[in-house]
C-alpha cells in the first residue's frame, strides 16, 4: 500500500514537471502578450521531432546513439525550436499586436493546423520509436519502484525551472521582461527595447516546451505530429489552475494536475464501482479547469484580477 | 470646365457609379438564384459539398449571435452541434427503438440545444474575455468525451448506425439533392430571422453588451438575460443544423464535433467578417470549398489552410465583408431607397 502510494507519487511528480515545462511557455506568453499562444503545444511535439531529426543526422541509427550524441542533440533541439518560437512570432503574431485580441489567438491556431501538417507531411503520420535520452535502470524505493528516467526527466527539468526562476528574478533580461509584462507602454518609456524582450518570451518558452517534449516522448518511448495537442491542453489548463501569468503558479498548477490525473485514474474505478474508467481522466481534467475558472478565475497564485481588466471592450 | 459642369459631370458620375453598383448588386442577386437553381442538377459529389457548405453557414449564423452580435468568444460551439446530431440520431434509429419524423424531432432537438444553451450560459456569465473561451472550450470536450464513453447510450467511438431516411408529410429528404432543398428553406428561414433579430430591441441589447457592458448595465438592459439569450437562440440555430447534419449522413460519431470543428466555425465568422451574414457566406466558402478544391493535395491541404488562416487574419484582422455591408446595405442597393 505504502509502496504504491510512494509509486505514484513518483509517477506525479514526474508528468508533473513535464507539464509544468510546457506551462511556463503558456504562462510568459500570457504575462507579456495578454494572448493565448495556441501553438505552444506545437513547440512541444517539435522539439521531440528536432531532437530525432539531429540523432539520426548525427549516428544514423537513434537507437544506439550514446551520451555525448543524445546530449548534442538534446541542445540542438531546444535551441533551435526557440528559435522556431521567434520566427513564428515575428511572422504570424506581430503584425497582430496593434490589433484586436482574438486575432493573434485564431493566428496561433492557424500557426498550430500548418505546424502538424508540416510534420506529418515531413515525418509521417504514424507514430515513431523514441530513443531513451537516459539509461534504462530500476531502482526499488519504499516499495515503490522508480526509473532512472524518472530520475533523470526529474533532474532535468528541475534545473530547467531552476534557471528560468534565476533568468526572471535575478538578470537583466528577466528585469526587462517583467517591466514589459507590467506595463508595455511604460516600459517603452523608459527605453527598453519592447521588440526585443518579446522575443526572449518567444525563445525560452519554446525551448523549454521543446525540452518537455524529448523528456515525454523518451518517458514513453514514442512520438506522434499531433502529440502536442492534448499535453499542450493539460499543460495550459496547468498554467490557469496556478494563476496564468505566474512563474511558481505554473509549476504548482502542473503538479497539483498530474496529482489529480494520476489519483483520478487510480481511485475513479474504486470510488464509482467500476462504472467511470480510467477514460474519464480528461474530463477530470477539464472539470477541475472550469471550477477553477468559475470560482477563483486568477487561478491559486495569480494575483485577482478586476472583472475591468479582462473585459474586451470594442474588441469584437 | 466652369463649376457648373464640373458639378454636373461629378453628379453624373455619382449617379453613373450608383447605377453600375445597382448593376453589380442584381448581376450578383441573379448569380445566387442561378446557383441555387443549377446546384440540384449537378452530380451528388457538388451537391455534397454545397450541402455541407450550407450546414456550416447555419452553424456560422448560429455562433454568430454570441461572438459577433453579443462580443462573447464561444469555442465550444461545436457541443450544440452534437446535441442536435444526437438527438436525431438517438429518435430516429434502432438505437433506442424509437423511429420519430424528423418534423417531431426537430422542436424537441431545438429544446433541448437552447437548455444545453442556457446551462452553459448560466454559469459562464461572470466571465468574460479569454476565461470565457476556455470554459467553453472546456465544455465542448467534455461533451464529446461524454459522447465518446457513454456507449450504452451512444455507441461510443463507434457512433449510432442506421439513422432513418428523413421524410416531410411524405416527402422523403434522403439524397444529396432532396436534402440541399431542406438546407435552402432552412438557412433562408433561420438567416432571415437572425438578420431581423438582430435589428430588434435584442439585437440592440447585444450590441450595447458587445461594445460597453458596463455602460449598457447602466442604461438599465438586463446583461444576463440578454446574454442567456444569445447563448439559447445560438444553441438552437447550432442544434438544428446537426439534426439536418444527422439526416444528412446517417450517421453519428463523436469524430464529427472536435475542438477542430469549433474552431473552423469561429473562424469563418473572423475571416468573413464578424457580425455580419453575408460574412458567414464568404467565410464559409473560402474555408469549406477551398479544401475540397484543394483536395487532390490530400496531406498539403492543411498545411495551406493553416498558412491561409494566419495570411488572412494579418491582411484583414477585421474580416473580408465590413460589418457595414449587411443585409440592409444591400437590399438598399438592390432597390434604392
Amino acid at each position: 500500500m505504502v509502496g504504491h502510494f510512494v509509486q505514484q507519487t513518483v509517477n506525479a511528480l514526474t508528468i508533473g514537471s513535464i507539464y509544468a515545462l510546457i506551462a511556463l511557455g503558456y504562462t510568459m506568453v500570457y504575462g507579456v502578450l495578454k494572448m493565448i499562444n495556441f501553438a505552444h503545444g506545437e513547440m512541444f511535439m517539435l522539439g521531440a521531432y528536432a531532437a530525432f531529426l539531429a540523432l539520426s543526422l548525427m549516428v544514423g541509427d537513434v537507437g544506439s546513439a550514446g551520451a555525448l550524441a543524445l546530449t548534442v542533440a538534446f541542445f540542438a533541439a531546444v535551441l533551435a525550436t526557440g528559435f522556431v518560437g521567434v520566427g513564428i512570432e515575428r511572422l504570424a503574431y506581430k503584425p497582430l499586436r496593434s490589433s484586436t485580441r482574438i486575432a493573434p489567438m485564431l493566428s496561433s491556431l492557424g500557426v498550430s493546423l500548418a505546424l502538424v501538417a508540416a510534420i506529418q507531411i515531413l515525418a509521417g503520420p504514424q507514430p515513431r520509436a523514441f530513443p531513451s535520452f537516459f539509461p534504462n535502470e530500476r531502482f526499488e524505493f519504499f516499495g515503490g519502484s522508480l526509473t532512472t528516467i524518472q530520475i533523470g526527466i526529474l533532474i532535468a527539468s528541475f534545473i530547467l525551472m531552476g534557471g528560468l526562476q534565476i533568468l526572471v528574478t535575478k538578470t537583466r533580461i528577466g528585469i526587462v521582461v517583467r517591466a514589459v509584462s507590467e506595463s508595455r507602454a511604460t516600459a517603452q518609456l523608459l527605453g527598453i527595447n519592447v521588440n526585443r524582450s518579446i522575443s526572449m518570451v518567444f525563445f525560452v518558452g519554446p525551448l523549454l516546451g521543446a525540452a518537455g517534449g524529448i523528456l515525454y516522448a523518451s518517458y514513453y518511448g514514442v512520438m506522434t505530429p499531433t502529440m502536442g495537442a492534448v499535453v499542450g491542453l493539460k499543460a495550459f489548463t496547468a498554467a490557469i489552475l496556478g494563476g496564468i501569468g505566474s512563474i511558481p503558479g505554473a509549476m504548482l498548477g502542473a503538479f497539483i494536475l498530474a496529482a489529480v490525473e494520476v489519483a483520478g485514474t487510480a481511485l475513479l474505478p474504486i470510488v464509482s464501482f467500476g462504472t467511470l474508467g480510467t477514460e474519464y481522466r480528461d474530463v477530470l481534467a477539464f472539470a477541475i479547469l472550469i471550477l477553477v475558472l468559475l470560482f477563483r478565475p486568477a487561478g491559486i497564485l495569480g494575483e485577482p484580477v478586476s472583472e475591468e481588466s479582462m473585459v474586451y471592450k470594442r474588441e469584437f | 470646365m466652369s463649376a457648373q459642369t464640373l458639378a454636373d459631370s461629378r453628379e453624373a458620375e455619382a449617379t453613373g457609379s450608383r447605377l453600375g453598383r445597382r448593376l453589380a448588386a442584381f448581376l450578383l442577386l441573379a448569380a445566387i438564384v442561378a446557383l441555387i437553381a443549377v446546384t440540384p442538377f449537378l452530380p451528388n459529389y457538388y451537391i455534397r459539398v454545397v450541402n455541407s457548405l450550407l450546414i456550416y453557414v447555419l452553424l456560422g449564423i448560429g455562433l454568430n449571435i454570441v461572438i459577433g452580435y453579443a462580443g462573447l468568444l464561444d469555442l465550444g460551439f461545436v457541443a450544440f452541434y452534437a446535441v442536435g446530431a444526437y438527438t436525431y440520431g438517438l429518435l430516429a434509429s434502432p438505437q433506442l427503438g424509437l423511429h420519430l419524423p424528423i418534423l417531431v424531432i426537430l422542436p424537441i432537438a431545438a429544446a433541448i440545444g437552447a437548455i444545453t444553451g442556457i446551462l452553459l450560459g448560466m454559469p459562464v456569465l461572470r466571465l468574460r474575455g479569454d476565461y470565457l473561451a476556455i470554459v467553453t472550450l472546456g465544455f465542448g470536450e467534455i461533451i464529446r468525451i461524454l459522447l465518446n464513453n457513454l456507449d450504452d447510450l451512444t455507441g461510443g467511438p463507434r457512433g449510432i448506425f442506421g439513422i432513418d431516411k428523413a421524410s416531410i408529410l411524405g416527402v422523403s429528404i434522403a439524397r444529396p439533392g432532396e436534402i440541399f432543398w431542406l438546407l435552402v428553406v432552412t438557412v433562408f428561414i433561420v438567416g432571415t430571422l437572425v438578420w431581423r433579430l438582430e435589428r430588434s430591441i435584442l439585437g440592440k441589447a447585444w450590441a450595447a453588451i458587445r461594445e460597453d457592458q458596463d455602460a449598457a448595465k447602466g442604461v438599465g438592459i438586463n446583461t444576463t438575460n440578454v446574454k442567456l439569450a444569445a447563448f439559447a437562440i445560438s444553441a438552437t440555430i447550432g442544434s438544428i443544423a446537426g439534426v439536418i447534419f444527422a439526416a444528412s449522413q446517417r450517421f453519428v460519431s463523436p469524430e464529427s464535433f472536435t475542438l477542430q470543428e469549433s474552431v473552423l466555425i469561429v473562424l469563418m465568422i473572423v475571416i468573413g467578417g464578424m457580425g455580419n451574414i453575408l460574412g458567414v457566406f464568404v467565410g464559409a466558402s473560402i474555408l469549406i470549398l477551398l479544401p475540397e478544391v484543394l483536395r487532390e493535395f490530400a496531406e498539403w491541404r492543411i498545411l495551406f489552410l493553416g498558412l491561409l488562416m494566419v495570411t488572412l487574419i494579418i491582411i484583414r484582422p477585421a474580416g473580408i465583408v465590413p460589418r457595414t455591408l449587411g443585409p440592409v446595405r444591400l437590399v438598399k442597393v438592390l432597390f434604392g431607397k
